[in-house]
């Protein structure tokens, strides 16, 4: 309006002008917009490159040997079968045994339950401990411990062979829960004291004043208060444990072997003819916990590692 | 021992390696008394109260509770409530799961637990909220939760650590008046940190200043007030802050004050002792202890001044004044009308003055 002079009065009774009419509300946007495309395009290439791989091994596995021998990896399975399912699973050979991946799936459950809940238990009073009740020496244990995050594991193999041999744990499914135990303490005390260190020192002190102790504290305070990080340290452990190879294949025996181990023997087994539909399936019956566990789990590990794993 | 002592503090030092928080600190808290530690950021205050609750360990020295030495006792057998800024309530336990936790640790029978939550409940209005998360709940009621899980422990002595810190003004108004209600309700001894000057000299018996872990001065909010023990007092308690002048004491016929063409007179002025002490001196006087318009000109000191700026608060009005190159505060009735740039005349009595001895900026 060209008046300046205008009192307030004046302003708020003057009529609406044509000026201003004009865009209202909210803006439209378009969908097919150039970043639209830019952004769907991205994901559906990136999803196509992830997925392609699995879709293979998935209709790989439902063909029976004849098709597969036509070579046309990509088409879909004119004729379905779960033959090969079933032979991975119960029955294709590793050397003398052909009683298929089944042995080696419960040989991995077997390692798996103890060394997940045993090394979150010790981590997790370990990671409280550091974070709360700073001792005489607790910086330096918790430096050594870092420490030991970083050195390449294949330095310490040899001597633990020898170890475990002395205590008589080579080769036994114990001795490799308490390797997998050691060997995740470094990672699991890391994640545990950040996350506790995130909790506000004023309700440690608060629930000292009311008389908790060590124990009462960290199972009636912090436990439940920290469910997100059990759950990130759950993932990172099956995964890790599940998916190990080298501890499985050095520090047990044949028929301990871990499922892992098998399924490389069964998919590197030199003797007959080389069934695809049959490796595929072992595969994925492999790959299927730890992929389990992430889709069951997958809000919390985000909500966990956003709380406390990333922070120094 | 010390029977009417409700809390005692002897010879208290505590150093994190070679930093030293608290100094050879005594103090001494009687049966029933609210006191307050103020002071800013870094002076001690939470840690002494930390130590008293025995969250931390001294390095040296004794702490009695009751005439109890408590200095290696566990905090939970001290004897103490207590409060926090952040309420640290329990996120995962309800309302009266917060209350009884302490209970249920010191392995109380469930119906005197039960009674006791509610007997708290009852005397801080929260009876509604017991089966709530803290979650649920508002800032206030956060707060007066965290006061209840204090209050059931039946404890001889509070200790408060900052607990309105974290509330909006108004709130914090409320419960300041709430917790001074129930301090003459319980009657119990009150320890309360915090470094709002307001807080502090409403709810107070005695305000112990600390600074750089010592205490500067105890003493009850109007002696703080009046007779501030120190320069660093003085400029700590009041807002807008006390207005210093540079100068001399000097003798001849009565003792005067000078600062740069400015003389004094020191009549009125209640000296420390009865020797005064001549030379270099800081002269204090607060915003709200000088007199304009006509009744300047009857004050015994004046001075001619310019009003550099207005700051009007409703109630009061401050003006910033330009004495000869100097700025000083001055607080002017809500009603007065004035304006940047006019003249005034303001005007002072030496008897609401401080001095204080410009070396140690001790209170002469």
């Amino acid at each position: 309006m060209g008046n300046v002079t205008k009192t307030s009065a004046e302003v708020e009774l003057a009529p609406v002008s044509h000026e201003m009419t004009g865009p209202r509300g909210r803006k439209p946007r378009k969908m097919l917009s150039r970043r639209n495309i830019m952004i769907y395009g991205t994901l559906i290439v990136v999803s196509l490159y992830y997925l392609l791989p699995l879709y293979v091994m998935i209709v790989t596995s439902l063909k029976g040997m004849p098709e597969i021998r036509l070579g046309n990896i990509f088409s879909p399975p004119v004729e379905i079968t779960f033959q090969p399912w079933v032979k991975a699973w119960a029955e294709a050979c590793t050397g003398l045994n052909c009683d298929g991946l089944s042995r080696g799936f419960f040989n991995s459950v077997r390692i798996l339950v103890p060394s997940v809940i045993l090394s979150i238990a010790i981590a997790s009073v370990n990671g409280y401990a550091l974070a709360n009740w700073r001792f005489k020496g607790s910086e330096t244990f918790f430096t050594i411990l870092i420490v030991g995050a970083f050195i390449p594991y294949q330095v310490m193999i040899y001597p633990i062979v020898i170890m475990l041999r002395e205590v008589g744990l080579y080769g036994s499914l114990t001795g490799l829960v308490i390797v997998h135990t050691i060997f995740g303490m470094p990672i699991l005390t890391l994640l545990f004291r950040n996350y506790f260190a995130s909790v506000p020192q004023e309700l440690f002190k608060a629930a000292r004043v009311d008389g908790a102790g060590f124990w009462g504290i960290y199972f009636r305070i912090m436990v439940p208060m920290s469910l997100p990080i059990f759950v990130v340290a759950m993932i990172l452990q099956v995964t890790g444990i599940w998916n190990d190879f080298l501890f499985g294949v050095i520090y047990t025996k044949p028929d301990l072997y871990p499922m892992t181990v098998q399924l490389n023997n069964i998919v590197n087994s030199t003797q007959g003819v080389k069934e695809y539909n049959v490796n595929m399936a072992a595969t994925i019956l492999t790959g299927l916990v730890p992929l389990t566990i992430y889709f069951i789990s997958g809000k919390l590990f985000v909500r966990g590692i956003a709380a406390g794993a990333v922070k120094g | 021992m010390e029977t009417n002592h409700s809390i005692s503090i002897k010879n208290l030092a505590l150093s994190f390696g070679s930093l030293d928080v608290l100094k050879d600190l005594n103090l001494d808290v009687g049966r029933g008394e609210f006191l307050v530690l103020l002071g800013s950021s870094g002076c001690g205050k939470s840690t002494l109260l930390n130590c008293i609750a025995g969250l931390l360990d001294v390095s040296d020295g004794q702490i009695f509770i009751g005439g109890r030495n408590v200095t290696w006792e566990e905090p939970s057998k001290r004897g103490i409530g207590m409060v926090f800024q952040s309420y640290a309530l329990y996120p995962q336990m309800t309302v009266a799961g917060n209350l009884s936790f302490g209970l249920k640790n010191a392995g109380l029978p469930k119906a005197e637990i039960e009674e006791r939550v509610n007997r708290a409940a009852k005397v801080l209005q929260i009876e509604p909220l017991l089966t709530r998360k803290p979650a649920a709940l508002s800032g206030g009621q956060r707060q007066r939760a965290a006061i209840g899980r204090a209050l059931v422990r039946d404890a001889d002595v509070f200790l408060f650590d900052e607990p309105l810190s974290n509330l909006d003004a108004k709130l914090r108004a409320d419960l300041r008046v709430e917790i001074k209600q129930l301090h003459q309700k319980l009657s119990n001894t009150m320890i309360y940190v915090t470094h709002d000057q307001i807080e502090a000299m409403t709810l107070a018996d005695r305000i112990a200043i600390m600074r750089g872990g010592q205490i500067l001065q105890l003493a009850s909010p109007h002696e703080i007030y009046n007779r501030p023990a120190s320069k660093y007092v003085a400029e700590f308690i009041g807002s807008p802050t006390m207005n210093f002048f540079d100068g001399e004491i000097v003798g001849g016929d009565g003792l005067r004050f000078s600062s740069g063409d400015q003389l004094f007179p020191l009549e009125g002025y209640q000296f420390q002792d009865d020797l005064p002490v001549q030379g270099p001196a800081w002269f204090g006087i607060r915003p709200e202890h000088m007199i304009t318009g006509a009744e300047a000109q009857a004050a015994p000191i004046k001075l001619n001044g310019q009003i550099e700026l207005v700051e009007p608060l409703g109630s009061d009005t401050l003006a910033r004044v330009d004495i000869g190159g100097r700025s000083i505060w001055v607080r002017l009735d809500g009603q007065a009308n004035v304006h940047d740039g006019d003249s005034i005349v303001v005007g002072f009595d030496s008897a609401r003055a401080n001095l204080f001895e410009k070396s140690s900026e001790n209170r002469i």
